[in-house]
């Protein structure tokens, strides 16, 4: 089989934020960018970030990124690295005034600054009290994000590749990355696009768990890619969850259904808060209420047919307050869990919404391995936004710090590619073997006639993930979950598709994407039955406390044997003095 | 054939609760519809997620009638 080859300064798989924001800084260094994405641009997940983007612009009150330093190296639970977190808080004002100058139709306050509103776990001095720290383009900043920089994007003659899949890393002898295998979804076409850098920026995986806010596309493609090729997954036991997402969907309910006196139920019809939080019941905080949840559901007072979710009950605040402080939950309701909430309870779970782990970067987007202590950078490869791992969110992310990180480490990502390929003329030759991996995984995927649905694998990982290594996590049940997950990456190996047609085979898609999201299924399993301590978002009943003599360290997860390496936190900032480990109360 | 599968992939978007209603609504009609439905419904699809999404939970309506008859399909969904 022949297969076509085209040359590219760079490649970036992923159309996002973190890839848009890379492209654009590559385009317009007029270096030939090819950017690859399943979908429309546009139809990435980042149109689903509303929240906004923190830098401490001081715009409404003083601020500064030293401040925002603080709080996330605390809201990371001293997992992130101090030195990315310090590069990521410094850059935070220039990288949203640059977006402000491509157009980003931020809130304005009425002398014409960005407005700027207060967000969760963003202070002023080292957590006095809140800060006005986000900038939003009303509920809509992703959205806003996307389309501004996709028009950018445009004028500065980036190449799209839209709906085509990248398959697998070209990787040769010495380690270097060469490029990307993909394959154009409109014609089953196979072609190989070589580039002196290919930038991962394919987002999370959060499409592992049953109960995910996470778009379908998430499927951790990139993790994928980057496992097979031998790189390791780093921190992958940290998930951030909401408390209450529709049960069976994702859908998220706002949390301010408990704020105006909605409450949690279990299957005894039991407001079962008032045991875990005598005092603020169902206001506690989120990591308590799905601590309490997952407990109430793991010792069988879950409600539904498999005892696997909770009752939201809000009809006893009546049909009219409901619509005027809650607007919009009824439609929701009714859309997503068939319920009328002015009579009957919604079936909620802690639902999956954020990978804080990923492919392991340095503060320059480049893709490193662990190596005798230190790293050891895999030239021709950088990864940025939530496929990546550099870290700045450690083990828990501050709500508005996503959105940055994309920016930030997208640009810088881009930069250090510009720097690399400035001193490379020429193309490195292609490996013999380049298109070996991909092409084998669709032969099997066209020449095999029986095997395992697609479906039902997916659908037995997500619920082992959900089961197993959840919000909560607890001993026996993680054993287990290793067990039944390294089964499931078996049946993986043996999945069948009927229809062997070329053209927009979703089928054949689906069965790509689940090799890509049980290599993330497999390596946070694994890297959480391991880590024995409470940290963020790792939350262990037989380990309730962080263990900063032991672990205040980073998972690497190596597919190769499902080897598990670690490597300490980097506690020393760039320039500042650290911030040393305390308890993290809020 | 073809045209549908393309169709069925233009449905995956950046909204989870749009990937939930057009595959519902896959499942139940999109093997159904007629000619000018397919041609509406691809239309819809053309727009962003956000307005579309808007639109098939009644926060906002559409300029054009036309498309009504597809939307509201949508939304029963």
């Amino acid at each position: 089989m022949s297969i076509s080859k085209r040359q590219f300064d760079a490649v970036v798989v992923g159309a996002g934020g973190s890839g848009l924001r890379a492209a654009l800084q590559l385009a317009e260094a007029n270096l030939k960018v090819a950017v690859l994405s399943k979908v429309f641009p546009t139809r990435s997940h980042t149109v689903a970030a509303q929240g906004g983007v923190a830098a401490s612009l001081g715009n409404d009150g003083e601020d500064n990124w030293h401040w925002h330093m603080f709080d996330t190296v605390k809201g990371s639970d001293y997992l992130g690295d101090q030195d990315a977190i310090e590069f990521m808080c410094r850059k935070a004002n220039e990288a949203v005034y640059e977006l402000e100058h491509f157009g980003m139709p931020f809130d304005r306050t009425p002398d014409g600054k960005i407005y700027q509103r207060p967000f969760g776990g963003q202070t002023r001095n080292y957590g006095e009290g809140p800060v006005k720290r986000s900038c939003a383009a009303a509920d809509r900043t992703g959205h806003a994000m996307l389309h501004t920089l996709y028009q950018r994007n445009l004028r500065a003659h980036t190449q799209f590749f839209v709906e085509w899949m990248a398959l697998d890393l070209i990787r040769d002898a010495a380690g270097d990355v060469l490029g990307v295998v993909a394959m154009e979804m409109e014609t089953g076409e196979v072609m190989i696009l070589q580039a002196k850098a290919t930038l991962l920026a394919t987002g999370g995986a959060g499409r592992i768990y049953s109960a995910s806010t996470n778009a379908f596309i998430n499927t951790g493609d990139g993790l994928g890619m980057a496992a097979r090729a031998g790189i390791p997954l780093e921190d992958m036991e940290f998930w951030q969850f909401h408390p209450t997402g529709v049960a069976g969907a994702g859908v998220l309910i706002t949390e301010g259904v408990r704020g105006e006196g909605g409450f949690l139920l279990n299957k005894n019809g039991e407001r079962f808060m008032e045991r875990y939080a005598p005092t603020v019941k169902d206001l506690a905080s989120r990591d308590v209420v799905s601590r309490a949840m997952a407990t109430e559901i793991k010792e069988g007072r879950g409600a539904g047919k498999d005892g696997e979710y909770i009752l939201l009950k809000l009809d006893h605040l009546g049909a009219e307050v409901i619509d005027k402080r809650l607007p919009g939950i009824r439609e929701i309701a009714m859309k997503f869990a068939n319920v009328d909430c002015t009579k009957d309870p919604i079936p909620v779970v802690p639902t999956c919404h954020y990978q804080m782990g990923g492919i392991p970067t340095n503060i320059h987007g480049q893709v490193y391995v662990p190596d005798a202590g230190g790293e050891k950078v895999v030239h021709g490869l950088y990864a940025a936004g939530e496929c990546s791992c550099v870290s700045v969110h450690g083990a828990n992310r501050l709500g508005t710090n996503s959105l940055l990180d994309l920016l930030v480490f997208g640009k810088s990502a881009a930069e250090q590619i510009i720097r690399d390929i400035g001193s490379e003329k020429a193309q490195k030759e292609l490996p013999k073997d380049a298109t070996d991996r991909p092409l084998a995984r669709l032969a099997r995927l066209d020449s095999a006639t029986s095997g395992e649905s697609v479906a039902e694998v997916g659908a037995e990982m997500r619920r082992t993930m959900q089961l197993h290594c959840g919000v909560f996590r607890f001993p026996d049940s993680l054993a287990e979950g290793v067990r039944k997950m390294l089964a499931v990456a078996e049946r993986v190996k043996h999945t069948f598709i009927k229809d062997k047609s070329k053209v927009f085979n979703t089928a054949r898609i689906e069965a790509l994407e689940l090799d890509n999201l049980v290599e993330t299924a497999v390596a946070s399993m694994i890297s959480a039955a391991a880590r024995q301590e409470s940290r963020g978002s790792h939350d262990r009943s037989d380990f309730p406390n962080r263990d900063d003599v032991n672990w205040m360290k980073h998972t690497f997860w190596w597919k190769e044997g499902d080897r598990l390496e670690y490597k300490p936190v980097k506690l020393k900032p760039l320039t500042v003095e650290s911030f040393q480990p305390k308890a993290r109360v809020y | 054939m073809a045209d549908l599968d393309r169709i069925r992939w233009h449905c995956r978007r950046g909204l989870l609760e749009l990937d939930i209603i057009l595959e519902r609504f896959n499942r139940q009609h999109l093997a159904t519809l007629t000619p000018g439905q397919l041609e509406q419904f691809k239309e819809l699809l053309e727009l962003d997620d956000n307005h579309l999404l808007d639109l098939i939970l009644g926060r906002d309506t559409l300029e054009q009638d036309l498309l009504q008859p597809m939307l509201s399909m949508l939304q029963a969904a």
